[in-house]
Order: structure tokens, then sequence, then C-alpha cells
């Protein structure tokens, strides 16, 4: 074994030994790694009401209640996985990018007549880019409602052009 | 293992080919003009399409436009980074002097590029998110990637003996290069707060071609752009090292005058 054959498997060893212990540590700590906790693992296990928790999930359609308590907005809407629903209660400005449909993130605590108070929200956004035109042109044909969900695969429209989508848009419409 | 001494040898041979700076001067000054153009006829083009003729995002608006700047950028902060780690393995194995000048050399520019990657993502996260900054796997990671090449910039000239800081620096990116894999699936192993990838080698982009195509060039713009960059600041150390050689060499007296 030459030297330099020597540091290379010396190198990769070290290299090896080191990824796996970054792995491994990982690992442990993957549950404090997670940016949020589903409604779902709330309801299954409830946080003190002292702690603070990051709730994630989709905005249900039509859940969403919005108030004025003198000058401050407040809105109530509830938070799903899927299979469980947290009632969420926020007093302020919402961001731009929240709806029903949307993914959020709600930092706050659980108090039990409320539901989750949330002294924050942030709009999550997906990976899913597409223009305006071609937005509205799923909506109108009706195979994408985003209230109740993410849009249809992406292979069916990404290479919808905006002309595509604008003659889509006037063509029902023609024909009324 | 007998065939790994002779296939290390080879490959260690390959790579001395261009350990040579005569060689390397003069395949760089050829290749230059090669990297630089292209590369800023590819960032015109991308961005030019990107910023003012790629449709607006249904939900973003015009924020969308900010994506042509970042993603090329996140992408060059792990490519570099990976650059780097590859030059530390050349040197700290073969003893490659030309690896070490290029880790010098690629270090700030690496720097800057993660820079903007997390300054782009800082201003799209306000308006989108909602917040300047969250301390979710994907950007954390970026920004202890951001610290590595600090770290790696600060360590290899840290030495009085350059050979010195060449081996720590070298091991420090080796080491670093833990965090590649991690940035690129923080967002698949946790939830976090920034997105998925649209783009994946097994699925359909989840993203519009009208806006694929001009972040397609402009990625390969900043891509050009980058190694252009590298090449001509290492070409530039090259020079360097040889009028230092030059200046201190001792015929310099009678040369001179």
């Amino acid at each position: 074994m030459t030297r330099k054959t020597r540091r290379l498997w010396l190198v990769l060893a070290c290299v090896a030994c080191l990824g796996t212990a970054a792995a491994l540590i990982l690992r442990a700590f993957s549950s404090d790694i997670v940016f949020f906790v589903t409604p779902s693992q709330v309801e299954a296990s409830p946080p003190p009401a002292d702690r603070t928790v990051k709730l994630g999930g989709m905005v249900v359609a039509g859940s969403v209640k919005r108030e004025k308590h003198g000058e401050t907005p407040v809105a109530t809407f509830a938070v799903t996985d899927g299979q469980a629903a947290v009632t969420v209660q926020y007093e302020g400005i919402l961001p731009d990018l929240f709806r029903e449909g949307q993914s959020v993130v709600a930092i706050g605590t659980v108090k039990p007549p409320h539901g989750f108070v949330a002294s924050e929200v942030l709009a999550k956004h997906d990976e899913t880019y597409m223009p305006k035109e071609v937005a509205e042109a799923l909506k109108k044909s009706g195979k994408w409602d985003p209230r109740f969900g993410p849009p249809p695969s992406a292979a069916s429209w990404n290479n919808m052009t905006v002309q595509d989508a604008s003659k889509s848009l006037s063509a029902p419409a023609a024909a009324n | 293992m007998s065939a790994s001494p002779t296939l290390v040898a080879r490959t260690g041979s390959f790579f001395h080919r261009y350990a040579n700076p005569g060689r390397f001067l003069k395949l760089g000054a050829r290749l230059q003009p090669w990297l630089t153009w292209p590369a800023i006829a590819f960032t015109l083009a991308g961005l030019g399409w990107g910023l003012f003729y790629s449709p607006a995002d249904w939900q973003q608006g015009d924020s969308v436009r900010i994506m042509y700047v970042h993603v090329p950028a996140a992408m060059l902060a792990s490519g570099g980074y990976a650059g780097l780690a590859f030059c530390g393995l050349l040197s700290l194995v073969w003893r490659h002097p030309l690896a070490d000048l290029a880790a010098v050399e690629i270090g700030p520019v690496g720097a800057c590029i993660t820079a903007l990657c997390l300054a782009t993502g800082s201003i799209w996260g306000k308006p989108m998110w909602g917040t300047w900054w969250v301390w979710d796997a994907r950007l954390t990671s970026v920004l202890v990637l951001f610290f590595l090449y600090l770290g790696h910039i600060a360590l290899i000239r840290a030495f009085d003996d350059p050979q010195r800081g060449y081996r720590a620096a070298a091991i420090l990116a080796l080491a670093g290069a833990v965090d590649l894999p991690i940035i690129k699936f923080s967002v698949q192993w946790w939830n976090t707060l920034h997105q998925p990838d649209s783009i994946t080698l097994t699925g359909a982009p989840t993203m519009s071609s009208s806006m694929l195509w001009p972040l397609a060039l402009s990625t390969i713009g900043f891509s050009l752009g980058f190694a252009a960059i590298v090449v001509a600041r290492t070409r530039a150390a090259v020079m360097e090292s040889r009028i230092r050689a030059l200046l201190s060499s001792p015929r310099r007296g009678g040369g001179a005058a």
C-alpha cells in the first residue's frame, strides 16, 4: 500500500465515521428538529398549557371566521392534517398567503376552552409555482379548488402556456 | 485491494497533469473567455426573462421573481462547497498544489453566494411566510454552511506556513461536507417551513415551464459565472506566486539592474 493509498483510505474512513456520527445525532434529535407538530400529534398527547408549540397543517375550508374586537382583528380557524383538526384563535394581521386550504404554522399554546391560542401565524408555501392564468383556468374547469387541497399533478399543467390558459378560459364563455 | 494502488496512482496522475501551474495557466487562459462571456449572456437572458417576461405566480404575485436569483444561488452555495471538499480530498491524499490554491479562491466566492442565498430567501420570506427568519432545518443548515465557508476562509489564512493552513482547511472542508446531504434532504426528512424541492430527478417539475426556462438559464449563467470567477482568481493566484518567486530569487539583483 503506497502512502497515497493509505491516506485515501484514512480520509474516506474519517468521512464515513463523521457521516455516521452526524446521522445518529440527527436521528436522535429528529423530534426536536421538526419545525412543527401536526394536529393529530397535539390531539394524541396535548402539550402542557405553558409550553409554546408550533402547530402545522392545512386551514379547513369554511372554518375561517374573522371578527373585530375593537381595533384588533381576531381570526378563528381550524387546522387539519387530514386525521384531526384543532381550532386556532389568533389576534392580529394574518400573512398575505393565508387562505382556506393553505398550509400554515401557528405558534402558540394549547388552552383547553379556546383550543389553540396563537401568538404568531406563518403561511407555508408549497413547491408549486403556477402562473395566475393557469390557476384560473384550472379553477374554472373544475379540476381544482384551492380551498380543498393541493393542485392536480403538475404534469397536467406545467406545459400549459398563458395563451393556452386564457384560451381555455374564453372557450367556455364563447360556448355559452 | 491489488488494483486499488494503481487506480489511486492513475487518478493522481490524471489530476497531477494539471498540477503543473504552467499547464494550468495555459488551459485557464484558453478556458476563461468560454466561461466569462456565456456566463454574462446566460445570466442576462435568464434574469431578463425571469424578472420582466415570465408570468407572476397565482399566489406569490411578483415576489416569485426572487426565485430566479435565490435558487441558482442556493444550488451554487452547495455546489461550491462540494468543490471545496473535492479540493480538500485532492490536497490531503495527493498533495495537489493547485487544489490548495483553488480552495483559497473558492472560499470567498462561495461565502458571497451563500450570503446572497440567505438574503434573498429572507426578503422573500417576510412577505410570503410572514417572517424574515425561522430556525427550521433547511434555513439552519444553510446558515451552518455559511459559517463553514467563513471558518474555511479564516483557517486557510491563519498559519505563517501556508502548507499547514492548507492541511487544516482541507480537513475542515471534508468534515463540513456532511452538511451538504443535510441541506439537500432537510425538507424531506423533517417538516420545515421551507417548501420541498420543485425540481427533482424522479418526478415532473411542480413548476410551470414558463418559469422553469428562465430559471434554467439563470442557473446555467450563475454556474458559469461562479466557475469564471474561480478560474480567474486561481490564475491570478498562480501568477502572484510566480512573481513572488521571481522577486525573491537570488538572480533578481543582476536581472533588475
